[in-house]
């Protein structure tokens, strides 16, 4: 195979876009994609300063590193999830690549500052680890980059994260969740702006790019996640994209040209019935925000009892 | 395909869980993906450190990893 662009030996076929293309080329094609996506949907403004949020694996490591090439003023956030070894790995990964380039970043540690992990959430909770997880990151994030001043939270969902979470919300018919599932959530009601530059890029395409660039990042995959329906909607996505690609890409665009703005009027009405938490202050619709209530029922199951809602973090130079 | 010990065949590692078995060489990338039943859009495949096509081809004496690339939260 030979590159798109230039006729060298490529290194990675796209099928998606019928074109293979050599590392410079590659590398080339997907900044064009992430500077096409921030622009397409006025993702990140000329001097906004953006926090990304870090988690060692290959999308936000990606995300960061193409986010300073095409000349943003970024920083990261990486929350230990306390998930044994796995979270040990990943936040190697993080520290190391910050290190290296000399990049400004937080850590935020769960166990550390909420007495709590992810494992210890999800049995309090008896819910899927994920949700925790998510929950959790979220809030975190939101809390972070709001105290900080910055302008824009970015993180690194993927093509093939987009593909499939509207694959199941339209499985279920998730109407609420289908007028929220946006590349841009604009900021106000005390959120921040949240941004996910990498929608033009496939899983398989962000990985190859840190290959390529010689970035390290956390391969295994989170032993929480494992067999998660999630998953089973990308192998079904993946299936049906084998056989026809480009498939992914025209149903998750499709959806956003031609059918996002049909789910949105209840979306508007949920965010002005929103108040202040009474115990940390971010929005919530009820009296007591869910990151909260998490603090207190996992911090119940630790010998240490619940902790108080305070954010503390630890930043690195 | 079998357990890896060395000799004049290829190496392969896999992940999820991480083990390395041994296969002869002479085949595509796509080919040898098939035959481990993988989804082309589901791996990347690095030859000797570096990443190449579907159509590269895999020798005896290669060491090549089939990295997944598919993650499971959102």
């Amino acid at each position: 195979m030979k590159c798109r662009v230039c006729r060298g030996p490529a290194v990675i076929d796209v099928r998606r876009h019928n074109a293979n293309f050599c590392v410079e080329h590659f590398i080339e094609q997907c900044e064009r994609q992430v500077a096409k996506a921030i622009e397409a949907f006025d993702m990140i403004a000329p001097g906004e300063r953006v926090l990304v949020a870090v988690s060692g694996g290959k999308d936000s490591l990606a995300l960061w590193d193409l986010l300073i090439r095409l000349g943003y003023d970024v920083e990261g956030l990486y929350i230990g999830l306390g998930i044994g070894e796995y979270s040990d790995v990943s936040g190697d990964h993080a520290r190391r690549f910050a290190a290296e380039r000399d990049l400004t970043w937080h850590v935020l540690d769960l166990r550390e500052e909420y007495g709590y992990d992810v494992p210890t959430a999800a049995a309090a909770t008896r819910r899927v680890p994920c949700s925790a997880c998510g929950m959790s990151k979220r809030h975190l994030f939101d809390r972070v980059a709001l105290e900080r001043g910055v302008d824009v939270v970015a993180t690194g969902h993927n093509l093939d994260d987009e593909a499939a979470v509207l694959f199941g919300n339209v499985l279920h018919w998730h109407t609420d969740y289908l007028a929220r599932q946006l590349p841009v959530l604009p900021a106000g009601h005390g959120f921040p702006r949240k941004v996910k530059p990498l929608v033009r890029l496939s899983e398989r395409e962000s990985a190859a790019y840190c290959i390529v660039r010689g970035i390290d990042y956390q391969v295994e995959e989170c032993p929480m996640a494992a067999g998660n329906r999630h998953l089973g909607y990308k192998e079904a996505l993946n299936t049906i994209e084998e056989r026809s690609p480009g498939t992914k890409h025209d149903f998750y665009f499709g959806f956003l040209d031609r059918a996002a703005a049909l789910f949105r009027s209840g979306a508007t009405i949920d965010a002005e019935g929103l108040s202040a938490c009474v115990r940390c202050g971010a929005p919530t619709p009820g009296e007591v925000c869910a990151f909260c209530r998490l603090v207190e029922r996992a911090g119940g199951h630790e010998p240490g009892g619940a902790v108080p809602v305070t954010l503390g973090r630890r930043e690195q130079p | 395909m079998r357990a890896a010990s060395g000799g004049s065949t290829m190496i392969v590692r896999l992940r999820n869980p991480t083990r390395t078995v041994e296969v002869q060489g002479g085949r595509s990338v796509a080919k040898l993906l098939n035959e481990f039943g993988l989804a082309r859009e589901a791996v990347l495949v690095v030859r000797n450190g570096e990443l190449v096509p579907g159509d590269a081809f895999l020798s005896n004496e290669d060491e090549v990893e089939l990295r997944p690339v598919i993650s499971g939260g959102v």
